[in-house]
């Protein structure tokens, strides 16, 4: 906790709009778009966040009392100094647009294809962003909260190859 | 060397591009172990790039998390990385009790420490044998899952199921440890000592193996770093990075043990880091099976969150009263409207998840980080300049399991 005080402080005298919270001993530091790409560079050059842990998307569409449709979730790990921070990024329709974190980490690369994938946030500047687990002619964002556990009738829409045409 | 004969003329109006083939790797392959497909290009038996194509066992595993409590959830965590159920089964409800904030009683905790070491040791059993088998030792396989059929043995008298376990509950376990399983434990740690320095006269030395392996897919420290390893390919490399220590979950602090590590980086390397760890996870397992304190599995009562034992339901009222409370389907438990993110150092490496509560008893968002499929995205960087037979040596000491990979 003392350790990440003084990189919320350094943050926030570079930063305006930062909020942080903590739960459970975890901080997290929720940042306006703008400043994702500084506040990442930064945690990662002068505080010693080597590590990107995860990458992932909440759709907050059913949420009570959320204010934001999207927030992508950055978890970060210090190997050397043992230290976790999580910043968070708001975002709603229709720009649902940020910039891509490949050339901070090189694990980014596959984690924003799966965020695409599943949530449609769009990473620009990503070198390579097509859908992971989905087949290519899927048109939805099969993890966003306004699609159904059940029912949409995916499989009918791809064709049916026979035995004989394959 | 044979690879200049085919090396292009730019001269003769030749390109690279002629040299170059295409070679569909899977989805459907003995050496891919699960269901992935790798596009490959190479040049002769060279490989110059690789795209892996993954989802085809995409089931949707974080969706359904959004509509299972937090109980039955751990059912869907057997199917992730099958090779080590009980893994899973312990970092789910970790995070769970992260984000509840939940403490267990000591008993659980040993217990389940002694689950987990079990099922790393039985992960890299498969881990070490499949790859031996896709380079040709067989026998050294067929050792690999003898021993592995004795752990299932352990947890088939521990809950009933060998593969698919779903041991642990939200502040509890399932069953008690009972003597029989105890002794089954004292059993395999007299006898796996013996079993693995078989093993390990089988390939350490195999110049077969290490040939095969050494030197083969070398990732460095700065590497695994920015590339997001961890667990055994990340100490491979030479990063001492191991969760049961740096952030030290369950009964682990008070267990004395080592990290494994190498600065080698290759197949081998990583080989020989799982080798060294299932003989500390033995370590962790005897002095684990001979402390077990004594006292309950489940959070007490008070908590509300584990199901009371009958006698507390038929000799308390706090006892009943939390029976019916957790059974009668309009209540359950509340959690509160936060986030959390709770990780283990799985057999693969960090396993963790990322939770949303909304106050029920129902994750609103459960992010699932996968190790298999953050080391997946390492292996074009691994492969490339390899030969084609080098692939199922990388592949196996990656140890991706395509469910896990795809959730």
């Amino acid at each position: 906790m003392t350790a990440c005080d003084e990189v919320v402080e350094a943050l926030r005298s570079e930063w305006s709009g930062l909020s942080v919270s903590a739960f459970r001993d975890q901080v997290r530091i929720t940042v306006p778009r703008d400043a994702l790409y500084g506040v990442l560079a930064r945690l990662k050059h002068s505080h010693g966040f080597d590590f990107l842990t995860d990458i992932t998307c909440v759709d907050y569409l059913r949420y009570a009392g959320a204010s934001d449709r999207f927030m992508v979730v950055y978890m970060l790990t210090d190997t050397r100094g043992n230290r976790r921070i999580t910043v968070k990024v708001p975002l709603n329709e229709p720009d649902l647009a940020l910039p891509t974190v490949v050339p901070l980490w090189e694990a980014a690369n596959w984690l924003e294809r799966e965020v695409w994938d599943m949530m449609g946030i769009v990473f620009r500047g990503h070198p390579d962003l097509r859908r992971i687990l989905l087949p290519e002619a899927f048109t939805a964002h099969p993890q966003r909260k306004d699609y159904p556990l059940q029912g949409r009738g995916e499989r009918h829409h791809f064709p049916v190859i026979q035995r004989g045409e394959a | 060397m044979a690879s200049t004969a085919y090396e292009s003329d730019p001269a003769a109006g030749e390109t690279e591009r002629d040299f170059v083939w295409t070679l569909n790797f899977g989805p459907q392959h003995p050496a891919t172990h699960t269901t992935l497909r790798i596009l490959l290009k190479l040049d002769g038996e060279r490989v110059v790039g690789a795209d892996p194509d993954i989802g085809y066992l995409h089931s949707g595993f974080e969706k359904i998390g959004e509509h299972l409590d937090y109980n039955q959830y751990v059912a869907v965590t057997d199917r992730m990385n099958y090779i080590s159920p009980m893994a899973n089964n312990v970092a789910w409800h970790h995070a769970v009790e992260t984000l509840l904030g939940i403490d267990l009683t000591p008993r659980c905790k040993y217990i389940r420490v002694i689950v987990s070491e079990l099922a790393r040791i039985s992960d890299h059993l498969l881990a070490t044998g499949a790859t031996a088998l896709d380079v040709g030792a067989f026998t050294f396989f067929l050792y690999a899952f003898h021993a592995r059929e004795r752990i299932y043995d352990i947890f088939e008298s521990l809950c009933g199921a060998r593969f698919t376990t779903s041991y642990t509950r939200v502040g509890g376990l399932m069953h008690d440890i009972t003597p029989v399983t105890i002794e089954k434990i004292r059993a395999f740690l007299a006898g796996f000592p013996e079993t693995l320095a078989d093993m390990e006269r089988l390939l350490n030395r195999n110049r077969i193996f290490v040939e095969r392996t050494r030197g083969i897919g070398v990732l460095s420290k700065a590497e695994a770093v920015n590339r997001g390893a961890s667990g055994p390919v990340a100490r491979a490399s030479g990063v001492t990075r191991d969760l049961r220590k740096d952030e030290p979950y369950l009964a682990y602090a008070d267990l004395d043990f080592r990290v494994c590590c190498a600065t080698a980086g290759d197949c081998f390397a990583r080989y020989l880091v799982r080798m060294a760890e299932m003989r500390e996870s033995l370590r962790i397992v005897a002095q684990a099976v001979e402390n077990i304190p004594a006292g309950p599995i489940n959070a007490g009562p008070g908590a509300r969150i584990a199901l009371p034992d009958k006698e507390q339901v038929h000799q308390s009222i706090e006892g009943l009263i939390t029976h019916f409370e957790l059974l009668m389907g309009n209540r359950g438990f509340t959690g509160p409207c936060d986030e959390a993110y709770g990780a283990v150092e799985s057999p693969n490496g960090e396993l963790g998840f990322y939770l949303v509560g909304d106050g029920s008893h129902v994750a609103y968002r459960a992010r699932c980080r996968p190790p298999s499929f953050i080391h997946f995205a390492l292996f074009p960087h691994l492969i490339v300049g390899h030969t084609l037979s080098d692939l199922v040596a990388v592949l196996g000491s990656l140890n991706i399991i395509a469910a896990e990979l795809d959730r």
